[in-house]
């Protein structure tokens, strides 16, 4: 295969990555655009390796690469949960990142790449690698580190050191220093230390950013590890002259700052202080929201059998999920008890806060996967204006998303955040395992609201006893 | 021990209503209680005996005999003295009393040493008291009856209609008073079809008027007219003189007024007068809710139902008894949420806990003392207007990357320091970079112009695909692997080797696991 073969190959796969986003616009066009991500693939790695870069020696290697990566991804993907996705996209995550790196170095003790490039190129040639690496690096850490807490295997909480911004800062000074070095060491030998260090940095600096952040900061942080998975390959796509790995990675990396930025909003936080860790760092502890006194009215407490009641009585009803229905498991519930409405004609639909789940579009994917069809599934702009006219609206393991301290206490830490409003329906039933605050760490003034119930307990089990209720 | 709560058979004329229904004897039961009820006292409300029985009552025939075997009474309408009379020493009951109007009663009740908990003195002004509150609704069933009777006796459709025969126009209704009986008419009313105004006192209810499809008649004079407890005051003379005004041009107009004016412990404000009567078209109909107290309309007999110049004028006292099963399960239950307050520890005993807002409004008589007037409540003041809630700012930037255009100055500011970051690039950068940099700029547009258009339920697959794209990282592993036409250098293969194999392996996990994940997603998304 000829240079220009390839290149125009390149350009083929540019396109289809291109569709490939482009088809998620809506559920319907979305299969197809996967399709054509896959053969873009297929072309841009077939056109690598019988291109003119890759001698005939390399391909069993090549081959033996990727069938061991290959099975290992395709079993993954059969046996991951729809509730684990998050915990798998920042797995995956980390492993660009690594493989990043690892291109990098490898670059760089290839004296081939860099032998003909002289001054300002070998420079520009040379922060790329180094740039490369250090993207990589934080990725691979940081996405580690998501990865433990989505799964639990590190805890949720966010770890605050102490001057926590100025370790950071020393950190960027220090790798700045070492870049110095870097770009004046004389031998590829002299150069690696630098590179060393600071690829230890970055791990460190990636890990230290994400232990900082706590769990419902999640859909921010994996949008913005997605965004450097892509901005890494970018500047592989740099040191290597590739343009089909800067498209690519600019195609990414684009998407997950994007990303980030609707899950930001959706909080009304600044993306900096999301990072920065912590919720409100800014102005020290949430404390008492704005020294407001309790919220007046009492806490109604009602029994599966009652919700029922009410839901019987019904004909419009939404229901909100949040984090806890993925952790009580609870959407295969909430499809039969959906399904059972509808088929006695109640208006059932699904209201879904950007932020909800640990993930962007987290709660939409656990509902597809219990079988809710997705024209009920609503984005929380095209419903809000629907509660006035709600009878029921039910809230599964959600918190802060429907908190009317949001738009009623200016003082409130989570003031000017949209929320789901719940408490306009006649009757809202807040499904949640006790009176705890939620990630914000502050009162929901719904819990006492006239016409708010409570139904305590696992999500999972008092959905399926409601549901027993209304059949009987 | 349990104590056994008695409901007798109602003995006021006219009065259907019941104190308790089946329904609710069935959980009064699972509080802890025994419960009793009088044979025949849910016969006017159709529950009958055996309903009871059913719900796990006691019937106890003879009105005498239940009020002996009762440690508790439920009552609808106020005592007699001789339903008193067969008190048991020391018991204890809850209904209606109005002990300002009833002192007699009050006195004999203290002599029983009774405890008496009166529905009538509930602090309805306590949010948790709503669901108590019998007052609301009753009046609430009462304003709903009100139109229904005027309906009735209304010669014409409520809603307009276009028929073969013609056009109908709508009814126009007029509702003095939009308390609870007001609002409930009101939805009734505009429920029907009919074209209706509403007009309070209390300038604060018209959004509630407007939310249940009435208009809000206003009165053109300044004046608050909110007396705390829910009731509205009586107005100044000027006021007065622009309300008469206000109702003599409503009387012309509309087909029906149902009047709902009360004042507490004071005569019915008298709305309409002999004229406005007079100046209604033949059939008009008057449902006048204040008869009882003296009539909001001068032409009103109370109880009865008479034509004067045309006009019927409905001035029913009972509307709460011709509506006696829906009225008496609403009565019913708040007592029955009542009872839950009193008995916190379900196990069918009474805790009546002076220290508990609620309750301590509600005893009017505790154990042969007489109670009323309660204290009244130190709730914190209505703030008159919620202090000016700011308004929370909308979401800086709406869907789809356009919103509102940023500040001017942070535009400058943004691309000055575009102008001078490429102002650098182009400076120093060599021009093989600078190609690549073009591509990379102009990727990142077409990124972002293409994923704000994905719609937000596929952003988790969104995810997975872009993870799956970003293994085309796996080229720049590729091509280092064994590159054709580098013999010659000195090149550590197999470090090279290694770490690119490792790099392929790693990345071919996103690249199949990716697309893979990603289509298994995908196509759970259904219709």
């Amino acid at each position: 295969m000829s240079a220009s073969l390839a290149t125009v190959s390149y350009i083929g796969a540019t396109i289809l990555f291109i569709l490939s986003l482009g088809g998620l616009s809506n559920p319907e066009s979305s299969r197809r655009g996967n399709l054509y991500g896959m053969i873009g693939m297929t072309i841009a790695v077939l056109a690598t390796v019988f291109g003119p870069r890759v001698a005939a020696a390399g391909i069993p290697w090549i081959i033996a690469a990727m069938v061991v990566g290959g099975s290992v991804g395709l079993y993954a993907a059969r046996k991951v949960q729809m509730t684990q996705m998050p915990e798998l996209v920042a797995l995956m995550h980390s492993l660009v990142g690594l493989a990043a790196c690892m291109i990098g170095f490898a670059n760089y003790i290839d004296p081939s790449t860099s032998m003909f490039l002289r001054g300002a190129e070998k420079s520009i040639h040379e922060i790329e690698v180094y740039l490369g690496i250090l993207i990589g690096a934080v990725t691979f850490a940081g996405s580690l580190i998501a990865f433990g807490k989505l799964s639990g295997k590190i805890g949720g909480k966010p770890l605050l050191l102490p001057g926590r911004h100025y370790l950071n800062l020393l950190g960027l000074l220090v790798v700045i220093g070492f870049g110095w070095q870097f770009l004046h060491a004389e031998s590829i030998g002299a150069g690696m230390t630098g590179l060393i260090v600071m690829t230890v940095i970055a791990l460190l600096f990636g890990i230290h950013m994400v232990m900082a952040i706590g769990g419902a900061d999640m859909p921010v942080v994996i949008s913005m590890l997605n965004s450097y998975s892509g901005w890494a390959a970018a500047a592989t796509g740099f040191m290597l002259n590739n343009d089909l790995l800067i498209v690519t990675g600019a195609l990414v990396g684009s998407s997950g700052a994007i990303l980030s930025y609707i899950m930001c909003r959706a909080m009304n936080r600044n993306f900096f202080s999301v990072i920065a860790g912590g919720f409100g760092s800014g102005g020290g502890k949430p404390a008492k929201a704005g020294g407001d006194a309790q919220p007046a009215g009492e806490v109604v407490a009602i029994s599966a059998a009652e919700t029922a009641e009410l839901l019987r009585e019904a004909k419009n009803v939404i229901i909100v999920p949040g984090y806890g229905m993925a952790v009580a498991q609870a959407q295969h519930a909430v499809y039969e008890l959906t399904q059972f409405l509808r088929e006695k004609g109640v208006n059932v639909r699904f209201g879904i806060h950007p932020v909800a789940g640990r993930m962007p579009g987290h709660m939409n994917v656990l509902l597809a996967e219990a079988k809710v069809p997705y024209d009920i599934v609503m984005e929380m702009d095209e419903i809000n204006g629907d509660f006035p006219d709600t009878d029921v609206a039910i809230v599964i393991g959600a918190n802060d998303i429907v908190n009317p301290a949001a738009q009623e206490e200016p003082g409130s830490p989570i003031a000017g955040m949209p929320v789901l409003e719940v408490w306009k329906a006649k009757t809202s039933i807040m499904m949640k395992r006790s009176m705890a605050t939620g990630y914000a760490g502050i009162e929901n003034p719904l819990f006492y609201k006239e016409n708010n119930r409570m139904l305590f307990g696992d999500a999972k089990k008092m959905l399926e006893e409601v549901l027993v209720a209304l059949k009987s | 021990m349990a104590l056994t709560i008695g409901i007798p058979r109602e003995t006021a004329a006219g009065e259907k209503r019941v104190a308790s229904v089946p329904e609710v004897v069935e959980k009064l039961i699972k509080l802890g209680f025994k419960a009793a009820v009088e044979s025949g006292a849910g016969d006017a409300a159709n529950f009958s005996d055996e309903s009871y029985r059913a719900a796990g009552a006691e019937i106890i025939v003879g009105a005498s005999q239940l009020w002996a075997a009762s440690d508790i009474v439920f009552k609808v309408a106020v005592p007699t003295s001789a339903e008193v009379g067969m008190m048991r020493e020391g018991g204890i009951l809850i209904g209606f009393i109005w002990p300002a109007q009833n002192p007699e009663l009050m006195n004999q009740l203290a002599a029983k040493k009774a405890t008496v908990l009166a529905i009538d003195c509930l602090p309805r002004q306590l949010s948790r008291a709503q669901k108590m509150d019998a007052l609301t609704s009753q009046a609430g069933v009462a304003g709903y009856r009100a139109v229904i009777e005027a309906a009735n006796v209304f010669g014409r459709f409520f809603n307009g209609q276009i028929t073969a025969a013609g056009k109908v126009p709508p009814a126009k209704v007029f509702i003095a008073g939009a308390g609870v009986a007001g609002l409930a008419a009101i939805g009734t009313a505009a429920g029907l079809g009919a074209i209706v105004r509403a007009n309070d006192t209390r300038a604060e209810v018209a959004d509630q008027v407007k939310s249940l499809g009435g208009e809000f008649v206003k009165v053109e004079y300044e004046e608050e007219g909110s007396g705390g407890g829910g009731y509205a005051k009586v107005m100044s003379e000027g006021f007065q003189q622009a309300q008469r005004e206000m109702y003599a041009k409503q009387a012309r107009e509309v087909d029906i007024i149902i009047t709902t004016a009360l004042i507490p412990g004071k005569p019915a404000p008298r709305l309409i007068t002999a004229e406005m009567v007079q100046s209604m078209k033949p059939g008009s109909v008057i449902v006048d809710m204040a008869a009882e107290r003296g009539g909001n309309c001068e032409l009103t007999e109370p109880g009865k139902a008479v034509v004067k110049h045309g006009v019927t004028i409905v001035g029913y006292a009972d509307l709460n008894s011709r509506l006696a099963k829906q009225s008496s399960t609403l009565y019913a239950t708040n007592l029955f949420r009542l009872t839950e307050e009193l008995c916190k520890s379900r196990d069918g005993t009474i805790n009546v806990n002076m220290e508990d807002d609620a309750i301590r409004g509600l005893t009017v008589i505790k154990d042969g003392e007489i109670t009323w007037p309660a204290p009244p409540l130190k709730l914190p003041a209505p703030a008159a207007k919620p202090a000016a809630v700011k308004a929370a700012p909308p979401p800086a930037h709406g869907h789809g990357g356009g919103g509102a255009p940023a500040s001017a100055g942070k535009t400058a500011a943004i691309f000055g320091a575009a102008a001078l970051l490429f102002l650098l690039i182009g400076a120093y950068a060599p021009a093989a970079f600078l190609g690549h940099f073009t591509v990379f700029v102009l990727a990142c547009f077409v990124g972002y112009m293409v994923v704000w258009n994905v719609t937000p339920a596929l952003h988790t697959p969104l995810m997975s695909v872009t993870n799956a794209i970003s293994s085309i990282i796996a080229i720049g592993a590729l091509v280092q692997i064994a590159p054709a036409g580098v013999m010659g250098f000195n090149r550590p293969d197999v470090w090279i080797r290694g770490m690119a194999v490792v790099a392929i392996a790693l990345t071919a996990i996103n690249m199949f696991g990716g697309f893979a994940v990603t289509k298994r997603m995908l196509s759970m998304f259904r219709k």
